[in-house]
């Protein structure tokens, strides 16, 4: 991105001096999984990474917990089916009572279809929403766009971030941490 | 022990990133002239359907040939042809996906496009057939003064209603989950403003983070898993349309099973037509490989053959009902005034598709080419078959009837062919065609599996 960094961070109240945290660059997402159990096992907590696609084994590396969105899903999935039912009752045998082809106002099974489809689409907005929801995402600015190869996280490098929350964190010594378990390129990232 | 070939052929993934993002990265006035030629004869084509609706809201459901005692003609016919199209898009994102299969991420992207452009193809004939189209919303159970009635709930076309556009709604809600991280990679590499502002917005600020991937892989498993009952329902529900009936030909219990594995075999066999001018004309050799083409011939083969155990069975039960008027209707229907027809259907569905059985017949370019158009010619005349034949002549041989298309069904069915190419070349030019993110994944996992062999830059 060619955005000024430094002008987002003016115009968000953001000062210099704020540190986001240290991201270490690597070449192949096994070495990078390989790093974050071994940066983890220094007692780091607050770690991330960033990759061109979904690694598999860095979550249980860095100790990211499972996803909560299937729970979120079946909930307002059931809403969906709930909504279909009480719908198709309500319209038929409360609001409008209109017999047509002598069939009952309501039944559960003429009710079938539109409530598996119903299911369905509430369920599918609210994977789409809960997803972005749960990321926080959209959003306009991260500090981790700071990194000077972040363009490259989203091409073909690996990035590991210590984050500056973590209790443990002290940049300099984060820094050599990465270092020692492989990052070719070290920096800190301001943010 | 023998390993099968590598699916994906790159150096590594930067490789992979420059390569299918510099089809969307070029600069628009080199875009190859013929691409443009083709744009502008499908965008013609498209302005023609616009012509033809124009003049049908004008003039009245009067211009299209249907009659009685043939009220469904060429209108549903093509809405259930260009549904069945867009099934194919979904199987392959999400059926082949739940199984793993990692032979799809290559074409799955572009099949997905394919269903969301169907699926609007297949919208306007029952939404222009109802005649006022500007009154959609009485389809919907919206409350309004001007109706004054809620929909019909017993019905099975209020039912393919909810089916249809919950199909459109979880397709693109889909489609735009596979895309966000490939529209953050564009982002990445974009070099002008204007790249960087429609790409930074469309991308939603996504950074690759690892508790992304955690919710987006999430999103995405739920997203296949529900979609997958989704498309068997949806070919389902609109068979209900006619098998809830009790028109001979149509009032059977077969048809559910029968119509969606119809609609899997014209879909991929319109996946094919599309991926082999995409493949040929972009140059995508090493990222879409016999193996891919191999496989999907095999698809079709498999769902051709199914469909013509659905024919046969239904010619059976015919006789075996012992219902004269069952009878006579696939009596009429493979002798009677439409046998070039169901002709036509049977061979293009149920005989040529059976030269798959043979290796080489799978593997060559030109048959595989011929045999897509054609299993789309023999899908269309299915729809027909089934609705215009089964209507023409039903019980009462004095309402017996024949239908002709009018100039304009033509126009219009031709019309809805050059949207779907027009938003199709769009796609392929200004979008990535292919999943980049899932696309390195295989790399990934190809590169651990052939470590110490180099996976070479190869076409076929």
């Amino acid at each position: 991105m060619n955005l000024d960094p430094k002008a987002i961070r003016e115009k968000l109240g953001i000062g210099d001096d704020k540190v986001y945290g240290v991201i270490g660059e690597f070449d192949d997402p096994h070495e990078l999984v390989q790093a974050g159990r071994r940066i983890r096992e220094m007692g780091y907590t607050k770690l991330d990474a960033m990759t061109p696609f979904p690694v598999h084994g860095i979550d249980e590396a860095l100790g990211i917990p499972r996803s909560i969105l299937g729970w979120i899903v079946i909930c307002v999935g059931l809403c969906g089916t709930a909504t279909a039912f009480l719908l198709i009752w309500y319209c038929g045998a409360i609001n409008d009572k209109f017999v047509i082809g002598g069939k009952p106002l309501f039944d559960f099974t003429f009710s079938i279809p539109i409530a598996f489809e119903l299911t369905i689409l509430f369920s599918a907005f609210a994977s789409f929403l809960g997803m972005w929801a749960l990321n926080g995402l959209p959003r306009l600015y991260h500090p981790a766009m700071n990194y000077r190869d972040a363009h490259r996280a989203s091409d073909d490098k690996f990035l590991l971030v210590i984050e500056a929350d973590d209790p443990k964190f002290e940049a300099q010594r984060a820094a050599e941490h990465l270092r020692s378990v492989g990052a070719e390129t070290v920096e800190v990232v301001e943010g | 022990m023998e390993v099968n070939p590598p699916l994906v052929r790159a150096r590594d993934y930067h490789d992979l990133s420059e390569q299918i993002s510099s089809i969307v990265e070029g600069d628009v006035i080199k875009t190859p002239r013929k691409y443009w030629i083709t744009l502008g004869i499908t965008s013609s084509i498209t302005i023609l359907l616009a012509a033809m609706l124009t003049y049908l809201v004008s003039t009245g459901i009067g211009v299209w040939g249907n009659n009685r005692p043939i009220g469904w003609a060429w209108d549903i016919t093509n809405f259930v042809f260009w549904i069945g199209i867009g099934h194919a898009g979904t199987l392959i994102s999400a059926i082949l996906f739940l199984f793993r299969q990692k032979w799809r991420t290559s074409i799955n992207r572009s099949a997905e496009a394919m269903t969301l452009f169907a699926v609007m193809c297949a919208g306007i004939f029952p939404l222009f057939h109802t005649g006022r189209p500007w009154r959609a919303y009485w389809l919907f159970p919206v409350p309004n003064t001007d109706l004054s009635m809620w929909q019909n709930f017993r019905s099975p076309l209020i039912w393919d209603v909810f089916a249809v556009s919950t199909y459109f709604t979880v397709s693109l809600l889909f489609w735009y989950t596979g895309l966000v991280p490939d529209l953050a990679t564009l982002r990445d590499r974009a070099v002008s403003k204007l790249r960087q502002v429609v790409f930074g917005i469309l991308s939603l600020g996504w950074r690759g983070s690892a508790r992304h991937w955690t919710n987006y892989e999430a999103a995405y498993l739920i997203l296949a898993g529900i979609s997958t009952p989704l498309v068997l329902s949806v070919h389902t529900i609109v068979s209900f349309d006619f098998a809830t009936s009790v028109i001979p030909g149509w009032h059977t219990t077969i048809f559910p099973p029968y119509f969606v594995a119809g609609a899997i075999f014209s879909g991929f066999a319109c996946v094919m037509t599309l991926l082999l001018i995409a493949r040929w004309t972009l140059n995508l050799q090493n990222l879409i490989t016999m193996k891919h083409l191999e496989n999907m011939n095999k698809i079709i083969l498999v769902t051709g053959s199914v469909v013509g155990y659905a024919y046969a069975c239904e010619f059976f039960i015919a006789w075996y009902s012992g219902n004269i008027y069952e009878r006579f209707t696939f009596w009429n229907r493979a002798f009677g005034p439409y046998w070039w027809a169901a002709w036509s259907m049977y061979s293009c569905n149920v005989f040529i598709p059976q030269l798959y059985w043979i290796k080489a017949m799978r593997r060559s370019l030109p048959v595989m080419f011929i045999i897509s158009i054609t299993t789309n010619i023999g899908m269309w005349f299915e729809r027909f078959v089934i609705i215009v034949t089964s209507l023409h002549r039903d019980f009462l041989p004095s309402s017996w009837g024949y239908f002709r298309p009018t100039w304009v069904d033509m126009c219009t069915f031709a019309g809805t062919i050059g949207l779907f190419l027009t938003l199709f070349l769009l796609f392929a030019r200004f979008l990535p065609m292919i999943a980049i993110s899932e696309v390195k994944g295989v790399l990934a996992y190809e590169k651990q599996l052939f470590k110490g062999q180099a996976v070479e830059v190869a076409a076929e």
